[in-house]
């Protein structure tokens, strides 16, 4: 039984979400098989991605902000909060994550009379997306923390010039400067996030019914057919053209955050490395 | 491993406690992190080796070899890294195994047949009947050079950049006293550039330091797979028959990351400081109005 195309997307384009052929192909393997069943895990890292940094992002502005306070009984644990979570690695922290709710009691907690279901945390679009979403907040928080402390004293002398205090300050003038000196290493962060959601699938959180990342049905052809040069590559392609979407959707924010400024002092973002973390 | 524990159903306690943790699992686990400290000391010196050669290929006057060198910079941008850790393990197995088969396999045939990778048995890498420890060394070998291929080209970015950082006017200044191209990258370029590259390759470091548990994924029998096995649930099959303590290893793991990172965060410190003297940054100019 051989398919075109077509048919191949049909069947397998949203395989990762379930919908389509049960089976995965077993034999005889082509080319549009292998686009349509990775891309079609592609699904899996932009929801990963986009759901960890759209939540991340208010929890980082959160915890940039505690870290900046004098009373130690709110900075000390946003301290200790981004110090484990940047100290160690992601993929240490996704098997603590799935072994701790795991052994969360299988029929579900009793809290005051209200029963709250706990089999669903182990799985992988709610146990891995909350450890993402942790992990992310704790390194947007240290950029935001950062860009908060290197806001120009300048510009905070001059808001309170202009009797500008407290809340009126912060939301004026510091909250906007502070997004826009990080908006650079933030944009990195965005990418090296999403490329990070690759280990959602090698690390304890299984993947029911063969439903998995882009990476997975990459390493499934890969241990079938015996040949890394195609899928690999066929992934890889992906995960840069998913790079140049972001880099492009970050960028429009970074010049809308400076479009005050004269043209030769905007910041600018830069590719800069940062492997895994 | 030591004459109590001869019979461990019968001890309870601490007794206990330390015959399970001196098990000969045990050991293993314990000699797994030598293995982690193993793939650090190796990696990060051939890292800083092939990324030293490929900043200095992509700084190169000769135009295919800088094409390699930024070719090689570029290519583990964009792309999530696991994938290289995934694709090269098998591609360098494959390709040491091809590159013995022409050598030593009659006929030679091109071995990726359909579903399979086929070369004769003499050709196998290590040889089908060699004791398991080579193939455990063969895995970790192919571990190392994984990693010194992927972290080089990241290290290759960070010196690249550092070598631009240097004051042109330095260079100038050798060439004007009549060094030659390879005196003034000798004498000049290379020892200032470390200053300006010691921030990215701190972060580097650090970065590796928690690269290490992909190992796991690699198929080398690291501290996450002994932590995966130990702490699984042990029916009483087992000599020492626990729950499922998983998180109890994993939080070990844990533990013992953030103590490695957190040193090394104080070590790159001070190593900072120490390359800071007498150099014309901001750093060196503090040290120097300190001192006076």
């Amino acid at each position: 039984m051989s398919m075109t195309c077509l048919e191949t997307i049909q069947a397998y384009g949203l395989r990762s979400i379930g919908i389509g052929e049960n089976l995965l192909p077993k034999t005889d393997f082509t080319l549009c098989q292998q686009f349509t069943l990775i891309g079609s895990g592609l699904i899996w890292n932009l929801y990963f991605g986009v759901l960890a940094l759209g939540f991340g992002f208010f929890l980082a502005n959160a915890i940039a902000l505690a870290k900046t306070a004098r009373n130690p009984w709110v900075r000390k644990p946003a301290e200790w909060f981004v110090f484990v979570f940047r100290g160690s690695p992601l993929f240490i922290q996704f098997f603590l994550a799935y072994e701790a709710l795991v052994l969360l009691p299988k029929g579900g907690i009793d809290i005051l009379g209200v029963h709250i279901d706990t089999a669903w945390t182990t799985r992988a679009w709610a146990g891995a997306l909350l450890v993402l979403f942790l992990n992310t907040a704790a390194y947007s928080a240290e950029i935001f923390f950062g860009a908060l402390k290197s806001i120009p004293k300048g510009d905070l002398e001059a808001a309170e010039a202009y009797g500008l205090t407290g809340w009126k300050k912060f939301i004026r003038i510091e909250w906007p400067t502070m997004l826009r000196l990080g908006w650079p290493a933030y944009t990195n962060e965005a990418i090296f996030l999403f490329h990070a959601t690759t280990l959602v699938y090698f690390s304890g959180f299984p993947a029911f019914a063969q439903k998995g990342d882009a990476l997975y049905y990459a390493n499934y052809f890969a241990d079938k057919t015996f040949n890394p040069f195609i899928p690999y590559p066929i992934v890889a392609f992906y995960f840069i053209c998913l790079t140049l979407v972001v880099t492009f959707l970050y960028g429009r924010v970074n010049a809308r955050l400076n479009r005050h400024l004269p043209s030769n002092t905007r910041s600018k973002i830069r590719l800069r490395p940062q492997l895994i973390r | 491993m030591f004459a109590a524990c001869a019979d461990p159903k019968a001890i309870e306690g601490l007794t206990w406690a330390m015959c399970y943790l001196t098990s000969a699992k045990h050991v293993d686990f314990y000699w797994s992190f030598v293995t982690v400290l193993a793939l650090l000391a190796i990696t990060a010196p051939a890292a800083l080796a092939m990324g030293f050669m490929g900043a200095t290929a992509a700084r190169s006057h000769i135009a295919p070899l800088r094409w390699l060198g930024k070719v090689y910079i570029w290519m583990v941008r964009g792309v999530p890294d696991i994938i290289f850790f995934l694709f090269f393990v098998i591609a360098l197995d494959q390709g040491i195994e091809y590159v013995k088969s022409l050598a030593v396999c009659p006929g030679g045939e091109w071995p990726w047949q359909g579903l399979e990778f086929r070369v004769c048995a003499d050709a196998k890498v290590p040889l089908g009947n060699s004791p398991p420890i080579w193939h455990q060394l063969y895995g970790f070998l192919l571990a190392v050079i994984t990693f010194a291929i992927v972290f080089g080209a990241f290290v290759a970015n960070v010196i690249y950049g550092a070598m631009n950082a240097v004051p042109r006017a330095q260079l100038e200044t050798a060439e004007a006293y009549g060094m030659s191209r390879a005196q003034v990258f000798r004498r000049i370029l290379v020892p200032q550039m470390w200053i300006y590259a010691l921030p990215g390759l701190g972060n580097l470091w650090m970065i590796l330091i928690k690269a290490t548990p992909l190992l796991f994924l690699l198929g080398v029998k690291d501290i996450v797979y002994y932590a995966r096995e130990l702490g699984g649930s042990k029916t009483q099959a087992y000599e020492y028959p626990h729950g499922d303590w998983r998180l109890w290893y994993f939080l070990g793991l844990m533990v013992f990351y953030l103590v490695f990172t957190r040193v090394s965060e104080i070590g790159i410190g001070k190593l900072t400081r120490r390359l800071s003297h007498g150099q014309a940054t901001a750093g060196g100019e503090a040290l120097r109005k300190a001192a006076a």
